[in-house]
């Protein structure tokens, strides 16, 4: 038996040596986004706020009814975030600017989930319920759901809501990118289809998002210089076009690395082919056995030294 | 040897426990009103404030708390220092309690606890969360077959089944007989594993933040995230051990153990040191020291943990006569115990600020008595435990008259 131990030990150190050995430098973080998914763009400058948008959501993705109606405008009065019953809501801020008629002029801000082309969510997952499709849309499925809400932590647009009221069968509940229909039915988001203003421009991704350059180029006078979301957090599938600075707006600041990179970085150096573990279980088992040799002798029981 | 371990003779009814089964029921009603009303019915969490109190005590505190369990476990059976047996079983102990209850924790917090099991096979690689499930799921049951010879040493040949049960008595028996003679050989497998899987988690949990950098506060945000964590949680571990030993023995009226307590101690004195140094180095070297006069409630928070959590107990620790003294070693130990829960609360709810909706918030009475209940439930069985089963050292002579 001690003898086995011993060359058990023996060959685990060995074999976590040559693992640690051979485990490659932390590879470079591999974006997984998909190359040429589909998006949308807000023209902020063309919103009315005549929530039709948010009508239509509703409608297609089968939502309980608001408490007020769509055409109840005064609810811009105060600005909302999406909930477990609406994925997109539109928000009215007022800047310095006036109109021919002394007129505050408004921006309207429509919400909903950015649909991030690498996704806090979808690494944050613990059992990949949410996934990013190769369309683009992040996509949730309740059915491997469990509820711990890290997705909600790690989304850095706070936009995924939950079901707190539901005590056995919750639901995080955000803008589907109406997966369904766009993918199989071929038609387009309700909000985008539904938009009186073509405020939302919906096509490849690389597609709108020329069109937004374009845009610019072609008046700048009208529009601010930044695409929001051809970068941020690496780049979202729905992007957005203003005349007033984003942060006026209610859109947060955020780094153009991904958010997922970093933890990912870290735990798959650490962790691939589970190395650290298998090489910390050698060592540890190389020094268990050399303290068990001595275990014979009389200091095994010596106290701690000195106090 | 002289750390034979015997079941404590006490009145087991005493008024504290009284007190301990009241707090049961109130945590008991708070969670059948979530099962009948939601999460959202006992609790103030929101979609800016998904994490509160539920995931920064009863799993992330809970989860640290509980290194009392691997590091004892190294420093009596892996480098062989059994002079400090007395204190493994006890650690043990209150690591399996902790981590049980880290499950319990996480199945009133998640939204569909009848599908905790889920993880198992839905697997995400990238995900941090699933990587700390599965080693807590592992380390749990690691810990309970690292327990189980206590039982057999226990109730070997002794079955006494009460009722129609005593048909079972041979049967139960044979397991327990055959549990005595393959664990012992088998069992270096598992205390290994223990402390491998108790290092990955450990860091991982500290791991879960790092996908949030707009969320959390600069203060706790950094890329050793994970380092620091399980460096306190090191550190923790034979705090944590003193901690509830001084109190199970206080509480009990047996031998106060110091002469296992002050040396272990001893090497607290590196282990926080290390973590201090880590700590207070990551801070110069991000430069986030420019936050620490801000005078905001993150930054007093951050102050409070690292002054009289971390800074405070390790000069206490550096005096022998401290070390020395029950009174002075219990004081210390308690402000890392403390000071290790107040930095997991800091980094999953006080320093957590969703940047959009600025959003604040406080636990609600449902969310602290299910915790409280929790924390009851745990030393409640604790002493059912201790007064059963052999898990505290024989008392050598009775201490008071």
């Amino acid at each position: 038996m001690g003898i086995n131990r011993r060359d058990f030990f023996k060959i685990l150190t060995a074999a976590g040596t040559a693992a640690a050995g051979s485990a490659r430098p932390a590879r470079a973080w591999q974006s997984r986004a998909p190359s040429d998914p589909v998006g949308c763009l807000v023209d902020l400058t063309r919103c009315i706020g005549c929530r039709k948008c948010e009508e239509a959501c509703n409608r297609v993705n089968g939502l309980p009814a608001p408490d007020r109606r769509f055409e109840d405008l005064t609810v811009l009065d105060r600005n909302r975030r999406p909930d477990e019953r609406t994925y997109t809501v539109v928000n009215r801020y007022t800047s310095e600017m006036i109109d021919e008629r002394d007129q505050l002029i408004p921006t309207f801000v429509k919400l909903q989930c950015m649909h991030c082309q690498d996704p806090a969510c979808a690494s944050a997952c613990i059992v990949g319920a949410l996934s990013k499709k190769e369309n683009g849309a992040v996509h949730y499925d309740v059915s491997k759901c469990i509820g711990c809400r890290y997705c909600m932590v790690a989304c850095p647009f706070e936009i995924p809501a939950y079901e707190y009221h539901d005590p056995i069968t919750p639901r995080v509940m955000k803008c589907t990118f109406c997966y369904e229909r766009v993918q199989t039915e071929n038609k387009l988001p309700g909000c985008a289809e539904i938009c009186p203003v073509e405020a939302i421009t919906f096509g490849r991704r690389s597609d709108i998002l020329a069109e937004a350059k374009r845009r610019i180029k072609n008046n700048p006078g009208r529009y601010i210089d930044h695409v929001y979301g051809e970068k941020e957090v690496g780049g979202t599938s729905w992007m957005y076009l203003s005349g007033v600075p984003f942060e006026k707006l209610g859109f947060n600041s955020l780094p153009e690395t991904p958010m997922p990179r970093l933890a990912e970085t870290i735990q798959h150096s650490l962790f691939s082919y589970l190395w650290s573990p298998i090489v910390l279980f050698g060592m540890l088992g190389g020094v268990m056995w050399a303290s068990k040799d001595k275990g014979d002798r009389a200091d095994n029981h010596k106290d701690g030294g000195d106090r | 040897m002289s750390h034979q371990a015997a079941p404590v003779k006490a009145k087991f009814w005493t008024p504290g426990v009284v007190v301990l089964a009241v707090l049961m029921a109130a945590g008991g009603g708070a969670i059948i009103a979530r099962f009948i009303g939601g999460i959202g019915y006992v609790s103030n969490l929101t979609t800016a404030r998904p994490w509160g109190l539920w995931i920064g005590v009863d799993v992330a505190s809970g989860v640290a708390l509980a290194a009392g369990g691997f590091t004892t476990a190294f420093l009596a059976h892996i480098i062989g220092r059994h002079y400090y047996e007395a204190v493994v079983r006890p650690a043990l102990l209150t690591a399996m309690l902790g981590y049980t209850f880290v499950v319990l924790g996480l199945l009133v917090d998640i939204g569909r606890s009848w599908a905790i099991w889920k993880p198992m096979l839905y697997w995400n690689p990238t995900s941090v969360l699933f990587e700390v499930a599965m080693c807590v799921m592992f380390y749990l049951n690691v810990l309970y077959l690292e327990f189980l010879p206590i039982v057999v040493e226990r109730f070997k040949g002794r079955v006494n089944l009460p009722g129609p049960l005593a048909a079972l008595n041979a049967p139960v028996d044979g397991l327990l007989r055959l549990a005595d003679a393959v664990l012992p050989k088998i069992m270096w497998v598992f205390i290994i594993l223990g402390v491998v899987l108790s290092c990955m988690h450990q860091s991982s949990l500290g791991s879960l933040m790092l996908i949030a950098p707009t969320k959390l506060h600069p203060l706790w945000y950094t890329p050793i995230l994970p380092l620091l964590f399980l460096t306190s949680a090191i550190a923790v571990g034979y705090p944590m051990v003193v901690f509830e030993t001084t109190l199970a023995t206080t509480s009990l009226k047996l031998d106060s153990e110091m002469k296992v307590l002050t040396p272990l101690t001893r090497i607290t004195i590196f282990l926080l040191g290390l973590y201090l140094a880590l700590k207070v180095g990551d801070m110069v070297v991000r430069g986030t020291y420019v936050y620490l006069l801000d005078g905001t409630a993150q930054t007093n928070a951050f102050l409070v943990e690292l002054i009289f959590g971390v800074i405070v107990p390790w000069l206490m620790l550096l005096s022998p006569a401290v070390r020395r003294s029950r009174r002075g070693l219990f004081i210390a130990c308690t402000l890392i115990v403390v000071g290790v829960l107040v930095n997991r609360l800091n980094v999953f709810v006080v320093g957590y600020r969703p940047p959009i909706s600025e959003a604040n918030y406080f636990p609600s009475i449902g969310e602290i008595l299910v915790t409280v209940g929790l924390i009851a439930t745990l030393m409640f069985i604790y002493r059912f435990i201790i007064t059963h089963l052999p898990v505290l050292a024989r008392p050598e002579q009775e201490v008071r008259p």
